[in-house]
């Protein structure tokens, strides 16, 4: 680019996973055995890395990639944009590789898409008088067809069609270039980022002639406010007046911005497009020209067509360049992860908010991606996909919900640390790392309370992902491993003594013992802080205390009646979904009760657990070695499981929350090929801070109990309240 | 009862017709009082009044029949600014006193309507101004110019040596789109003589030229800016599309010569010092035609029009902008669009307003 180098790579990483294994207990003392066993390995992951680095220190980033080029079979590199011309000889002798120049607009468009397809909250919208002014919009399943205004030097409007398919439909010459050097000739200003501060703190009303100027008031017949402007610079139209820099540089800003976004809502018209993405280094995390273009597209759209922004603009061409490298081993066959914990986020830029970040986004900024195991898709029971948002709570929106989450996170940071630490005994450095992840964590922590946007709209489950990406980073895959482990050990050894409690009880007797122990099971939650204070103090906290400190009925949101009434009148559902939540008691003391007594009403489950470790949460292979005790002991789960009537699945994902547009492709086929027409979401991450909202387009079960009094408070309860929300779609 | 005036009062120009009655009887003549007489001798008499005010003489329209009446339409105009010292004149001159109907259109008519009232005891009939554009611009091509042809167009206007301006027959107009360009710009969408909309306008129009080119060469006239304007080379401060891509930018189908970035070259320290006036001019004049040219295009597109009448006074005396917008219509829209421009080019707003008068008498 005309002054940042936007570097894309891709790596392979080597970290430790946990792994869990199956002990061979024939013939040994199992009493006294853990239940399974418990390795860290080594894992090699693939990860696209995105860097920039200023032009002035091109040999820097030509030293990085040496350094970093461990794959002797590269013998090209892919260039884009102005600089593969201007840097071609010295990449070429420096590195040893061929350049090859690819077209800066092909690029571009395949790192649109890209990023569209693979990044949550990619994209927003600026809202000048809000409290943060990104709006972070829903990933629409299909992303097509789009219009990419590009504010370079000149203005390009492209329309995109399909993946290969994208047409320059029209332009501009008054763009970038034109603000750039017309206001360096006008205010002898020589930056553009200087010229951007001018115009900010500007009147263009000193130079534009306005309506009111003309009218005297407004144009009434037309509905024209007095305060347009009627002409850019028709006060400007005489020799023996001088004009302040500021007051023209605004000016100047204006009529670009206005003139742009009309053309962009004239081609939209005639192109029949309603999304607009704007980028170019005219744009680039400018709040200034954020708000003139959006205000501009907001006027000439009369409000139908919304200028929307995208948080890695920066790094489209050199994706797309990437991507065009790539082709053997195609990048856009698989599902991608932003890393939380190896990205900068987006910071803002406004020079007058944070000068502090302003620099340091200049000069480094990055972006990180992992390449997930399996593509993840939406889960088809989704009732509409485009509007469905996970998050309950926008943090971003929500200052007050924001305050105490961050402080939340902040005070229960040291303890986790401690508990990182703890998880590896053995290792002589885990101290060092777990201060370490302190550290970044805390860090992160300290950006998004300055700007909340920085990762898309900020969650919980955002801030939860953080926290899990950044344990990942310094190699503590895993701090529960040993907590589950003895956790899944106690509560196997209850296990039958609990079934049989139950099948003494009358039908109707049993429904709500089931729910009520589902429920019990959920209070056991090292994530949260409530209960972890009572489980470090009092080891001998079980199944019974829990359920004494459940709320009485009637709960905080209790639809019991009715899911009573639906399993006493309705037939029995063919396939149930069950997102399940914590390890030990409440697998498998709350939900496989549950899943058993599903299964002799003839209805069939799928049990779906996380990919990867988070918090106290059953994974996936530990829901398997769980499953395969209790077939040991239980004739019902041991035969469904034979006859495949009982089905273990993976999420694949390693969040302690759950987003239904990001699911495993296996498990989204399975539900359609089961017919599955309930879905059970289990525990505050799944059920409370997502999906509270979700609307799905069969039955649904949400329950969880509320660990956290903050919480608790904003919802009308108290701590231990229950959410017990049975849906039916309507017709 | 004369006499009879259109009055268009601009952001920056105020437009004045008058109708000279030339079929005065000698009845009348005796009856007519002194201050009508002088006003008349004031107008006719004169090419030039106060130090800005200026008859175009050129665009007089002679033996013309108006209500029944035989006479030549004159057609004046003087700076917005002055209009304080024009109402002044008017009540030395006792315009009040021949009681007669002020028709006045132009933001103008709205702002200065108090001083009319209170500086010159003057009650001003204001008038919309797209009505009064419309009813001229139809007026006027109707009645032709004096035998010749309002309406003109240019003849292979994307080539310069066989490039020709010829009449055009603006008979069946409709639809036509109608780009003004005064100091702001306005688009109208006109299907019949009533039926019109205002689809859009833009602040980039002749007060944009003008003024950026009073800050970049400190110039005073728009004669001047268009003077420096014709002698300049907008490519020097231009970026084409030859400059980033070497020739034609294929993948897009973008010819080598065209803008690329309206003063992307002047990003460049060195190159912001080696540019006259005359080139900043010429930039200028090139790109704020070139952008109304282009909006003037979708407009066209997407109204599903294809004849655009282009008139206000920021095509006085400016042949380069014309030619331009010929071309540039005609270029980028592979033929399909033809750009029309009419000869009496502001005053039809000032035309549109005396008609009014005519038809409410």
């Amino acid at each position: 680019g005309g002054s940042l180098t936007k570097l894309a790579y891709y790596s392979t990483v080597q970290h430790k996973v946990a792994r869990v294994r199956s002990f061979d207990h024939s013939g040994k003392d199992i009493e006294n055995e853990p239940l399974y066993e418990i390795s860290v390995q080594e894992e090699i992951t693939a990860r696209l890395h995105f860097i920039k680095f200023e032009n002035t220190y091109i040999e820097t980033c030509l030293d990085f990639i040496k350094d970093h080029l461990v794959n002797t079979e590269t013998k090209v590199i892919k260039a884009t944009g102005g600089g593969a011309y201007k840097f071609k000889d010295l990449i070429e002798k420096k590195l040893g590789l061929k350049v090859d120049k690819e077209d800066v607009m092909t690029c571009l468009i395949k790192g649109c898409n890209f990023v569209l397809r693979n990044i949550p909250h990619e994209v927003f919208a600026y809202q000048r008088d809000s409290d943060t002014e990104f709006r972070f919009q829903t990933n629409h399943p299909n992303i097509f067809p789009y219009l990419l205004v590009n504010i370079g030097s000149g203005v390009s409007i492209v329309k995109v069609e399909t993946e290969d398919k994208f047409e320059w439909i029209g332009g501009s010459s008054i763009g970038g270039g034109t603000f750039w050097g017309l206001g360096a000739l006008l205010t002898k200003t020589k930056k553009f980022d200087e010229l951007l501060q001018l115009a900010s703190k500007g009147q263009h009303t000193n130079v534009d002639m306005l309506v009111k100027d003309v009218y005297g008031g407004a144009y009434q017949t037309l509905g024209l406010s007095g305060n347009l402007i009627a002409s850019s610079f028709g006060k400007s139209t005489t020799a023996d007046k001088e004009f302040s820099k500021e007051d023209m540089a605004k000016s100047l800003l204006h009529m670009i911005s206005n003139d742009i976004g009309q053309l962009a809502c004239l081609y939209a018209k005639l192109h029949n497009l309603d999304k607009i993405y704007f980028g170019g280094f005219f744009i680039r995390g400018h709040p200034v020209t954020m708000r003139t273009i959006t205000y501009s597209i907001n006027f000439f759209s009369k409000g139908e067509v919304q200028a929307l922004f995208l948080r890695h603009e920066g790094y489209l061409g050199a994706i797309g360049a990437f991507l065009k490298g790539a082709e053997q081993d195609n990048p856009n066959q698989y599902s991608w992860g932003e890393n939380y914990a190896g990205s900068s986020g987006l910071m803002s830029t406004s020079p007058d908010v944070y000068p502090m970040q302003r620099t340091r986004s200049g000069t480094f900024d990055m972006l990180e991606m992992d390449r997930l195991e399996r593509p993840l898709v939406n889960l088809p029971l989704l009732k509409d996909p485009s509007t469905y948002i996970p998050d309950t709570v926008d943090l971003t929106d929500d200052a007050m919900a924001r305050k105490y989450w961050l402080t939340c996170f902040e005070e229960a940071l040291d303890g986790v640390a401690k508990r990182a630490a703890a998880s590896q005994p053995d290792s002589g450095d885990a101290l060092e790392r777990a201060e370490k992840f302190r550290q970044k964590y805390w860090n992160k922590l300290q950006t998004l309370r300055q700007q909340p946007f920085a990762y898309g709209t900020l969650t919980v489950r955002s801030l939860l992902d953080t926290r899990e990406h950044c344990l990942n980073e310094f190699n503590f895959p895993d701090p529960y491993s040993k907590v589950k482990q003895k956790e899944n050990g106690i509560a196997l050894k209850c296990f039958q003594s609990v079934i049989e409690s139950l099948d003494s009880l009358g039908w109707e007797e049993r429904q709500f013992a089931l729910v009520k122990g589902l429920l019990a099971g959920n209070v056991f939650d090292w994530g949260a802080k409530a209960v972890s204070d009572v489980l470090e103090s009092e080891p001998q906290f079980g199944f019974e205390e829990a359920k004494s400190k459940l709320q009485e009925r009637p709960w905080l949101e209790d639809s019991y009646s009715q899911w009573l009434q639906r399993l006493k009148e309705g037939p029995p559902h063919k396939c149930a979904l069950i997102f399940a939540d914590n390890s030990g008691i409440d697998i498998i003391l709350g939900v496989f009760p549950f899943v058993r007594e599903l299964l002799s009403r003839g209805t069939e489950v799928i049990l779906a657990c996380n990919s990867g470790p988070a918090l106290n949460d059953v994974t996936y292979s530990e829901s398997l070695i769980v499953a395969e005790r209790i077939a040991a002991m239980d004739t019902v789960i041991h035969s469904a499981l034979r006859d495949e009537k009982l089905l273990l699945v993976q999420t694949g994902s390693s969040s302690p929350c759950l987003d239904l547009s990001r699911l495993d492709q296996g498990l989204a086929a399975l539900v359609r090929e089961r017919n599955t027409d309930l879905v059970i979401i289990e525990g505050m991450g799944r059920a409370i801070h997502t999906n509270y909202y979700a609307v799905l387009k069969c039955e649904s079960l949400k329950l969880a109990v509320i660990k956290n009094s903050w919480l608790a408070d904003r919802l009308g309860g108290k701590i231990f309240s229950v959410i017990f929300k049975y849906e039916v779609p309507c017709q | 009862v004369f006499p009879w005036f259109g009055l268009d009062i601009g952001g920056t120009l105020v437009k004045l017709v008058y109708f000279e009655p030339k079929d005065i009887t000698a009845e009348e003549e005796e009856e007519e009082v002194e201050n009508l007489k002088s006003i008349r001798k004031y107008l006719t008499s004169n090419v030039a009044y106060g130090s800005t005010g200026i008859r175009d003489v050129h665009l007089e329209l002679r033996d013309l029949t108006l209500c029944g009446r035989k006479g030549n339409l004159h057609f004046i105009r003087f700076p917005t600014h002055d209009m304080p010292a024009f109402i002044q004149m008017g009540s030395e001159k006792h315009f009040s006193s021949l009681h007669t109907t002020l028709c006045a259109t132009g933001g103008g008519a709205y702002k200065f309507e108090q001083d009319f009232r209170t500086m010159g005891d003057l009650e001003l009939c204001k008038l919309d101004e797209l009505d009064c554009l419309i009813k001229g611009v139809l007026y006027i091509d109707s009645v032709g110019f004096n035998g010749h042809s309002e309406c003109y167009y240019f003849e292979n206007p994307t080539d310069a040596e066989r490039c020709q301006k010829l009449p055009f027959n603006l008979e069946n107009p409709y639809p036509l789109l109608l780009v003004n360009i005064g100091s702001g710009v306005s688009i109208l969408a006109v299907y019949s003589k009533e039926n019109y909309k205002r689809v859009t306008g833009t602040s980039l129009g002749g007060g944009t030229f003008f003024g950026l080119c009073c800050l970049l060469t400190g110039c005073s006239t728009f004669e001047e800016a268009l003077e420096m304007a014709s002698h300049g080379d907008s490519t020097k401060v231009d970026k084409l599309v030859r400059d980033i891509y070497g020739g034609d930018y294929e993948r897009f189908g973008l010819p080598g010569w065209a803008v690329a970035s309206s003063f992307g070259n002047m990003m460049s320290k060195e190159k912001r010092e080696s540019v006259s006036k005359e080139d900043l001019a010429k930039a200028t004049l090139i790109t704020i035609t070139n952008n109304i040219g282009s909006i003037a295009r979708m407009c066209a597109l997407n109204e599903n029009i294809n004849r655009v009448v282009f008139v206000g006074n920021f095509l006085r005396i400016n042949t380069i902008s014309m030619r331009l917008l010929a071309y540039a219509l005609d270029y980028w829209s592979k033929g399909q669009l033809k750009a029309l421009f009419l000869e009496h080019e502001g005053y039809f707003g000032a035309v549109g307003a005396l008609l009014e008068l005519l038809d409410s008498a």
